[in-house]
């Protein structure tokens, strides 16, 4: 999986996508408010931001199912669509986060509930395969 | 300074009209709006108008006439119709002209808004990856909402019955047949707990508002609707606005909350003294958190309310009289300047069958939209 592109070069901490502790979200923090924002803005000595990596864990904020195709463009998934989950989740004390859901029975998704970062294979319209970030249910919770 | 006075609206039915573009829309309301007011165009000392996605507003000259006056284009999203009210009171209001314009009007494509992820200062992964919807943004806030303030999913579904009844009655809506509770909770989920007849539509129609100084206002000797107020603010720390790949841990307020605040200080009222409201209601959650947003009860009263049925038209305070958005549709450029329209209509008696009783004499407008703007306007007479 990791010779596959990700969606963006800068969404994963570096080296994430290997490690054995699960992949990171790279975010950026202001040098001097603190404040965190993502995706990370350009970083380098001379910036505003410099990168942070996010927690791998958070909970639930809010979610929704998406229930028909979006259109393309900008989206740019399969002609064949299954209805996903998306939500917002709540890294504590760092920031709150937009991501598919994945792996969680849409009946089962709760505000609240413990989540963890995960790799999502996408599937391109053009064919190609691009991984992605989601969030799944935490182990410790299921 | 002088005070504003409303002294003429128009309308051109919103909808679909396929036989005129959004520019004549624009002009019809205009028209609409001269004669309401008693006056001409060349009477028109300036105008204010913006369409978002149906051309330039100041091209009407070329229908209403050459008469040199200041056209000011107004492209502000969502709170277009409400910008160019703001900058037709403040030019009225400084005392440099005595007599204008505001003008919105919008011609959108069918279905959902289709947009670019650069022209928002976003990542292409963001659209391509389908997190790109506002309908997404709208069904995560009120889920929140709802598991936080005790907001049923009936509570949703009698919002919308209430916008098709209302609209129903109403002249210039567009959905114009009542729909009920159930057949709304039934209906196709889009994005969970939202569900068709939940949203509204992107629209066509215009609108069009004639504004004058106190003097002016009495000598042409009409209806005299005072614009308390007008206030348009955009997102404050800490608001959650469409298309957000991330959000502040420390949460903050709102664009409609610090708007509707700066509104009723500038009217000098409370939220208590409205007798008739008309609240961004892109979706139904949007009414029901925008009740509490605007200060008119606190967060999870709705519930009560509604069930009470507080927001109906015969109710203590009635929501959106002409059915909303949710009936009327959202053509951008005139969506704002259709409540403020609606409330000129109650205010002044003139609402037929949709008319809240009780003489009322102050009307509350407030428009939303991306990427987090709000403009609010109250009215008394």
């Amino acid at each position: 999986m990791t010779s596959l592109i990700p969606i963006a070069p800068d969404i994963f901490v570096e080296g994430s996508l290997s490690d054995p502790a699960g992949p990171q979200l790279l975010a950026g923090r202001h040098r001097e408010s603190g404040r965190l924002v993502f995706p990370c803005p350009a970083t380098g000595a001379e910036a505003a931001y410099e990168p942070y990596a996010l927690a791998r864990r958070g909970t639930l904020w809010s979610f929704t199912i998406q229930r028909f195709r979006p259109k393309s463009p900008p989206y740019a998934g399969p002609e064949a669509f299954e209805p996903y989950a998306v939500g917002y989740v709540e890294l504590p004390g760092e920031i709150i986060v937009e991501s598919r859901l994945t792996g969680i029975p849409f009946d089962r998704l709760r505000i609240g509930m413990p989540v963890r970062l995960t790799a999502q294979l996408l599937d391109f319209a053009s064919g190609e395969q691009r991984i992605g970030f989601a969030f799944t249910a935490d182990g410790n919770e299921q | 300074m002088t005070k504003v006075f409303i002294i003429g609206a128009g309308i051109h039915p919103f909808g679909r009209t396929p036989e005129r573009s959004g520019l004549q829309q624009g002009v019809y309301a205009a028209r609409q709006a001269l004669a309401d007011a008693g006056v001409r165009w060349r009477d028109v000392q300036f105008a204010y108008g913006g369409s978002d996605s149906a051309g330039n507003a100041d091209t009407m000259v070329n229908e209403l006439g050459l008469t040199g006056l200041p056209f000011i284009n107004v492209s502000n999203g969502c709170a277009t119709g409400g910008s160019a009210l703001f900058g037709a009171y403040n030019a009225i209001k400084s005392g440099q002209f005595d007599l204008g314009m505001a003008v919105g009007f919008d011609k959108h494509p069918r279905g959902a808004f289709d947009p670019k992820p650069a022209d928002w200062g976003l990542p292409d992964w963001y659209g391509e990856t389908g997190l790109m919807l506002t309908t997404q943004f709208f069904a995560m806030k009120i889920q929140r909402y709802m598991a936080q303030y005790g907001i049923s999913r009936m509570s949703l579904a009698r919002v919308a019955e209430k916008a098709f009844n209302n609209g129903a009655l109403t002249p210039h809506a567009w959905r114009r047949s009542p729909v009920d509770a159930q057949s709304i909770l039934d209906a196709q989920m889009v994005s969970d707990p939202l569900t068709k007849f939940m949203f509204c539509s992107p629209a066509e129609g215009g609108v069009s508002l004639i504004l004058a100084s106190e003097k002016r206002a009495r000598e042409l000797g009409g209806a005299m609707i005072e614009l308390k107020a007008v206030a348009v603010r955009s997102r404050p720390p800490g608001s959650f606005e469409v298309f957000s790949p991330a959000l502040d841990i420390e949460r903050g307020g709102s664009p409609t909350s610090i708007a509707s605040r700066a509104a009723f200080e500038m009217a000098g009222i409370g939220p208590e003294e409205v007798h008739v409201a008309q609240l961004q209601d892109t979706e139904s959650g949007a009414e029901i958190m925008h009740l509490a947003e605007n200060g008119f009860c606190a967060d999870g009263d709705q519930e009560r309310w509604i069930a009470d049925g507080r927001t109906q038209l015969t109710g203590a305070l009635p929501v959106n009289t002409d059915g909303g958005c949710l009936a009327c549709g959202e053509p951008i450029g005139a969506s704002g300047l259709r409540q403020v329209y609606e409330n000129v209509m109650q205010l002044g008696g003139r609402a037929g069958d949709r008319q809240v009783s009780g003489d009322p004499q102050v009307g509350y407008s407030h428009v939303y939209g991306a990427p987090g703007v709000s403009g609010v306007a109250i009215l008394a007479r």
